[in-house]
């Protein structure tokens, strides 16, 4: 990885490489060398699956980050492109005419994160949600405990429990 | 022998200068036809919306959504052991491989490493899994194209491998047994003596099976050079598992990339050459037979003592410090994988589960079925062997 992670540097602008095991290992790449980078690790390096195309949101930070993942299959081997994106303009480059299946993977980012792709195919058809008007469900600021509170009711009668002071209570029952 | 799809089947519909279908629907030469997600030939909670032309499809578009129970963002407000009851609910008919998956990204990231006899243990699971899943696909696979009986056998065969389940986890279809550092117990006293009768009655089951339906010429005649999934199609659509392997490309995570006890193994993966619906029967069926042989090699070399779980913190307490991974094993209908980033809380930050299903029911779908007989839908959504929920989580 490290061998790899070398020659692509030359190429490319590349952030610090994380070796998180011997054949995985991820970096960060500027929004605008994504593209570039895809192309060269699919067609000169043999990492031609892509695995999963997902974000994670670091609210904290103000930040989203896309992880493609992609895979060497003939060399056992995977590397993580991190790209961060500004949580306020959310907005990315579409990938779907490198890997068609991509489309799938902007289009569920789009419902539940709210990151646009731009030109990709359905990206802003719904893909699970239907008739959602709420913010986009898997930002760290929508509250799920909230949402489910004013839109569905509770059993009459049901008694509910905080699940870290329940375990507390049975685990130590003198509080300790 | 391999079949070749002709692309120019259909004279219908014709493209608008931008590429897209030409679909009149006014015209009275279309109609929308939906299949799911109330259908006997769906696979699960889904929906395919068929414009078709006469009988055949010219565009299907796939809809998920109705099994959506939001795991991923449930897990982001759930402790790391409050998050291993629920994985397993991903995906009912194989769980275990959420379990083994969500499990070795937890002890990845925390520096846990499970003990070599809960290895084997899970292995052994996640083998009897396989068996069930393929025992399942079979019956649906053969229902799909109006032979119900051999779904009845199949039940039969899977119902006992139920009982080993029950007996060696205390239950039958969420196990909840491979937890973060090891596994809950082990093999229960008599269980190789019950196992090798579930495997005989099961190779006998699958022996029927080849008789009834792989040499029957109803099925044949409708599943040899249908569903063809070209070769070239694989990297860029993300298939894998069976789907891949019948196109004759060697894809086994079990292989290419060993993990738990699979290097100690003697096994081959199996591999096909039609890549149409028959080629991918075959290679499941084939695979369980793989998979049975792989259940004996683990009874007969597993260590019977030894520690079942690793030294974990106090699960109230437990924070992993920041880091990502991605876990990765071989289920029944392809790659299985799990994205596992922690921020240094108590809580995971994100996890994104990988389901082989996302790719193969959504865009290769899609795709391949275009120009097919309404009457050869479901069998070609059986064929490529998928479970919605690992599609919405």
């Amino acid at each position: 990885m490290q061998k790899l992670y070398a020659k692509l540097n030359k190429l490319f602008p590349l952030g610090e490489l994380t070796c998180q095991r011997e054949n995985l290992a991820f970096v960060t790449v500027s929004r605008e060398h994504l593209r570039s980078v895809l192309l060269h690790l699919r067609d000169l390096e043999g990492f031609r699956h892509l695995v999963l195309l997902t974000a994670v949101d670091w609210i904290e930070e103000g930040a989203f980050q896309l992880t493609y993942l992609l895979s060497d299959r003939t060399e056992g081997r995977d590397i993580g492109l991190r790209v961060m994106l500004s949580r306020e303009d959310a907005a990315m480059e579409t990938i779907h005419d490198i890997w068609p299946t991509a489309a799938t993977y902007q289009r569920e980012l789009r419902e539940m994160f709210g990151i646009d792709f731009p030109d990709s195919p359905g990206v802003n058809e719904e893909f699970v949600l239907e008739g959602w008007v709420d913010i986009p469900p898997n930002r760290r600021d929508f509250d799920t405990k909230k949402f489910a509170e004013e839109n569905f009711g509770q059993r009459p009668g049901r008694e509910t429990r905080d699940p870290a002071n329940h375990m507390k209570e049975q685990l130590y029952p003198d509080g300790a | 022998m391999s079949y070749h799809f002709q692309p120019d089947r259909s004279q219908y519909p014709q493209k608008k200068a931008d590429g897209t279908l030409d679909i009149d629907l006014a015209s009275g030469k279309y109609l929308k036809l939906w299949q799911g997600p109330q259908h006997p030939g769906i696979t699960g909670n889904m929906s395919v919306e068929l414009t078709v032309c006469g009988d055949e499809v010219v565009e299907g578009k796939t809809h998920v959504g109705y099994l959506h129970r939001g795991f991923e963002k449930l897990m982001e407000r759930r402790t790391f052991i409050q998050c291993f009851p629920i994985v397993c609910r991903v995906c009912v008919p194989e769980p275990d491989f959420n379990e083994y998956c969500y499990a070795a990204a937890v002890e990845e990231l925390a520096g846990i490493e499970s003990p070599e006899r809960a290895n084997w243990i899970r292995t052994l699971i996640l083998e009897m899994g396989r068996i069930n899943s393929y025992l399942m696909y079979l019956g649906g696979q053969a229902g799909s194209f109006g032979m119900g009986v051999i779904g009845q056998w199949t039940t039969y065969a899977r119902d006992l491998m139920l009982d080993r389940f029950e007996e060696l986890t205390g239950a039958r279809i969420y196990h909840m047994f491979i937890l973060p550092g090891g596994v809950r117990d082990g093999l229960p006293e008599g269980f190789e003596k019950r196992m090798e009768e579930t495997l005989l009655e099961i190779e006998s089951t699958l022996g029927d099976v080849y008789d009834v339906m792989f040499c029957n010429a109803v099925f044949k005649k409708r599943a040899v050079g249908v569903g063809f999934i070209d070769p070239e199609l694989i990297d860029p659509y993300g298939v894998t598992g069976p789907n891949a392997r019948a196109a004759g490309v060697a894809s086994d995570v079990r292989k290419d990339q060993p993990y738990l006890v699979y290097p100690e193994l003697d096994f081959e993966p199996v591999i096909g050459q039609d890549s149409d619906i028959y080629a991918r029967a075959d290679v499941r069926r084939r695979d369980t037979l793989v998979s049975i042989d792989l259940v004996r090699q683990m009874l007969a070399k597993m260590p019977r003592t030894g520690p079942l779980m690793a030294k974990i913190p106090n699960v109230l307490h437990w924070k992993i410090p920041r880091g990502e991974t991605y876990i990765r094993g071989e289920c029944s209908r392809g790659e299985y994988g799990y994205y596992l980033v922690t921020d240094g809380s108590g809580y995971p930050r994100r996890v994104n589960v990988r389901g082989p299903s996302y790719t193969h029911a959504v865009a290769l779908l899609e795709r391949l079925i275009v120009n097919l007989d309404i009457a050869d839908v479901a069998g070609l959504m059986v064929s490529l062997h998928t479970y919605p929920p690992e599609i919405e989580r």
